[in-house]
């Protein structure tokens, strides 16, 4: 079988500098240099691999699909949290090294591994799963306009991106974060769920929605495009209106 | 919560009734069928929304006939005949019949399917779903845009969720623990510490996924590295079906990152460097939806004979351009963006180059209509359950049609949890042996203390790029014999490897080196499966020996791990056969 490729693309130096911790040696984190051989068509995951496969095997990072889907590898590059897999080498300014480190706001476990706990843990109390007390024979009816109320925020991969990428999140451990608002807004305005007071009444709380001080971080944040802010927005609305 | 029956600083000691080793959807679908009256847990190498199933995009098959004429007889046929009639047929009877209430508990489970204009599930056309045994394409896929995959994943974990589903994420399971031939439970290594976690149960549900990355160009993630396959191969379980492997024809080039067949279900069409529409030449009747091997075969063919596009000639081309733009961003927002983030490509006006992507195993552990494992032809190992990827019931015989896959898992993974459950209500324990962690210990001790010169990467890269050259779409005795020899050799050199992570926590370097070991193993069974099977038949295509044989080969095949080295196999693996079940359809020339 013929060699795959796509149109020729030069390979050029790149360096990256990473940010390290290693639980069992170190007491504090520090930056570490790579310098690595890449393509323009290479992804930041690429780099990542490349440097645990041929340099240093100690490199830690979360990893699965490689293509922006399974949401395991948001970390922060060049300032901005992003998906490793989703962040293509040419898209960086490659006269500089480009900096990799963890997201922040959650505890640092190894490398670019952080622990994710507080963040499950806000999605968990959003209760994210549908509430319907009917007992169907079939399925539950729904328009296609009732069906697009909610869609942007079904995209959702719980990759916290937008969470650590929040000031008042990296501040108040105790805020739920864009992520887990979200998550609330697609059953709050799913037409089929009857749990909406409940989950406005959780918002309504002082570590709800009303901490978001509306800087779109977060949104700019979403590797899947998610209008947060908006969706934020249209709870907090909905909390001031007592129904979705 | 397990009851902890007994701990010391390494080994963690849980028991269960039901224990569902994988978190995608078959695991996630077997653990809420499961439920909460017994204690069920789930053990996952990743945190379940993370689970491939995620990346599944175009739909899910089931003859609602919501929005056109349709039954499951004719998807029954369907199926069958698409899987070039090595499947069981009454697995594929109960996959058809049983569809129906699959998609219809997942939508009450919250899921959000894509609605008709009345507020009906909606469905969309798919490749190898036809009308009445094959007149035209009929509308069976059950769609949520291009995501359907990542909104069933969700809609499981969001009711596991509310079922308060006891999980142990990012625990690698690593051994299954047979004790006199029953199983004991599943040993597991917890990435977080280190830590070594010994779980008993009296119905252990294999739900791991698959293998892809026994191939270099993949639409399977980074983890699908077969864990579950490799340690029931290991601990004696026979593998079926290995050689049908299939290559999704629409991966992205030189990616091979998905792209849905949806896109020629809403119309897309695939055309060689001259433009020409050549699926026109190779299936007349339905063309671009023809199944999955066909057109794969087709478009390697192209580029075999020098019709492919770019610098080398080495892709076709999937035009879109002639959709509108408004129906391409409802439909398929997430491949034309996958498209303008990877390639450069604007789908809206470009055509997006694609080839062939190794994507799924019709192969696997065996098991019955009850997902129940078996241990040869026909004898159940009374405890042990698979379904998924990772199992073979079959009801993909030679080659999957697109849409059953994710119809497959809930069907089956519903019924791994019903029959795990039932079994686990009267059955007793199967003694957990002492030295149940003996064999990770030492496996785990033995890669972390090699001192050898080998990388496990270049040792995955040098078998990923033989299993692409020799055991792909085109396979002859000589490249699996030439595949086979490099595995050897690969076997080899990783006895002398060493990894440079020596921490207990978090170590990656380590599972690396682990999983290699499972890919080598099942690299193997593939290739031996593939050169023993000399005939072609669906994914499957010799080209010494191009056509089907019904006579010798209307059998799958069963790979058994022994000790002594095999003559036929030269390795010390052995080859079975196992009759197919036919019930209502007779082997048929397959045409399009």
């Amino acid at each position: 079988m013929a060699e795959l490729s796509v149109p020729t693309i030069e390979s050029f130096t790149v360096t990256l500098i990473v940010r390290r911790f290693d639980p069992e040696n170190d007491t504090e984190p520090k930056w570490e240099d790579f310098d690595v051989e890449m393509y323009g068509t290479d992804r930041v995951l690429d780099a990542l691999h490349k440097i645990k496969w041929e340099q240093d095997g100690s490199l830690t990072f979360r990893r699965s699909c490689a293509h922006g889907v399974c949401g395991s590898d948001a970390m922060r590059i060049n300032g901005r949290n992003r998906l490793a897999c989703k962040t293509l080498i040419k898209d960086l300014d490659i006269s500089k090294p480009i900096y990799v480190e963890p997201i922040k706001g959650l505890p640092v476990e190894k490398d670019l591994i952080v622990d994710m706990t507080p963040f499950y843990k806000a999605y968990l109390e959003i209760n994210p799963f549908l509430v319907a007390t009917d007992k169907p024979k079939k399925e539950r009816l729904q328009s296609p306009e009732d069906r697009a109320r909610y869609d942007d925020t079904t995209k959702c991969i719980l990759c916290a991106a937008c969470t650590s990428s929040c000031p008042v999140f990296w501040t108040d451990g105790q805020y739920f974060g864009p992520a887990a608002i979200v998550n609330a807004h697609r059953f709050i305005f799913d037409s089929r769920d009857e749990n909406a007071e409940l989950r406005l009444d959780i918002l309504n709380d002082k570590e709800g929605v009303w901490r978001c001080r509306t800087t779109f971080n977060c949104t700019e944040a979403c590797p899947r495009g998610i209008e947060v802010t908006k969706a934020i927005a249209e709870v907090k609305q909905a909390i001031l209106r007592g129904r979705a | 919560m397990a009851e902890k029956v007994t701990a010391d600083e390494n080994i963690t000691y849980h028991s269960f009734d039901v224990l569902i080793v994988g978190a995608g959807g078959a695991g996630m679908r077997a653990a809420i069928e499961a439920g909460t009256d017994l204690n069920v847990g789930v053990v996952s190498k990743l945190f379940p929304t993370r689970s491939h199933t995620g990346a599944a995009q175009g739909g899910m098959a089931a003859a609602l006939a919501n929005v056109e004429e349709d039954n499951w007889e004719w998807h029954t046929f369907d199926t069958v005949k698409g899987g070039d009639y090595l499947v069981d047929q009454d697995a594929a009877e109960i996959l058809a019949k049983e569809s129906v209430q699959a998609v219809i508990d997942l939508e009450n489970m919250g899921l959000p399917f894509n609605r008709t204009p009345d507020g009906k599930i909606d469905q969309r056309r798919f490749g190898g779903h036809t009308r009445d045994h094959g007149k035209a394409p009929v509308r069976r896929s059950c769609y949520a845009a291009d995501r359907t995959g990542h909104m069933i994943l969700q809609t499981l974990y969001q009711n596991c969720v509310k079922l308060g589903i006891n999980f142990f994420n990012e625990f690698y399971v690593l051994d299954l623990v047979m004790n006199d031939g029953k199983p004991a439970g599943v040993v597991a290594y917890e990435l977080a510490t280190g830590d070594i976690h010994v779980f008993q149960a009296k119905s252990i549900v294999f739900a791991t996924g698959g293998f892809g990355k026994i191939y270099k160009t993949t639409s399977n993630a980074h983890t699908l590295t077969g864990d579950g396959v490799a340690i029931a191969f290991r601990r004696g379980i026979p593998l079926e079906d290995m050689e049908f492997y299939q290559f999704h024809p629409t991966g992205l080039a030189g990616l091979g990152i998905l792209l849905s067949e949806a896109a020629r279900g809403e119309g897309g069409i695939l055309r060689n460097a001259s433009g020409e529409r050549f699926m026109e030449r190779y299936a007349p009747t339905i063309k671009d939806l023809a199944p999955r091997d066909m057109v794969a075969r087709a478009m390697a063919n192209e580029v075999r004979e020098g019709r492919g596009g770019g610098p080398n000639k080495d892709y076709v081309f999937l035009d879109l351009t002639h959709l509108e733009p408004a129906v391409i961003d409802a439909k398929l927002p997430d491949i034309t963006e996958f498209a303008r983030t990877y390639l450069g490509v604007e789908p809206y006006t470009e055509q997006i180059p694609v080839f062939p992507t190794a994507h799924y195993a019709m192969g696997g552990i065996p098991t019955n209509i009850k997902a129940e494992v078996l241990s040869d032809n026909d004898t159940v190992i009374p405890g042990l359950y698979a379904a998924g990827e990772c199992a073979c019931v079959s009801v993909h015989g030679a080659n999957r049609l697109g849409t059953n896959s994710l119809l497959d898992i809930n069907v089956f993974g519903k019924r791994a949890g019903q029959y795990s459950v039932e079994y686990a209500k009267t059955a007793t324990q199967v003694p957990m042996p002492e030295n149940a962690a003996d064999d990770v210990i030492a496996m785990i001790a033995k890669v972390r203390k090699a001192k050898g010169k080998e990388k496990i990467a270049q040792l995955r890269k040098e078998l990923q790029e033989t299993m692409d050259k020799n055991a792909q779409v085109f396979r002859t005795e000589e490249t699996l014999n030439e595949a086979l020899e490099k595995v050897a050799e690969l076997r080899k050199r990783y006895e002398n490897i060493s990894i440079q992570d020596q921490g207990k926590r978090f170590n990656t370097d380590l599972l690396e080196a682990i999983e290699l070991g499972f890919l080598l193993d099942l690299a193997e069974v593939t290739v031996i499966a593939c050169r023993e099977r000399r005939e072609s038949r669906g994914a499957h295509l010799r080209e010494d020996y191009t056509e089907r044989d019904d006579k010798k080969f209307m059998v799958h095949s069963m790979v058994y791990k022994q000790e002594k080295i095999e003559k036929n196999t030269g390795t010390n693996m052995r080859i079975g056969w196992k009759p197919v079940v036919v019930t209502n359809y007779q082997p048929m020339e397959r045409k399009y």
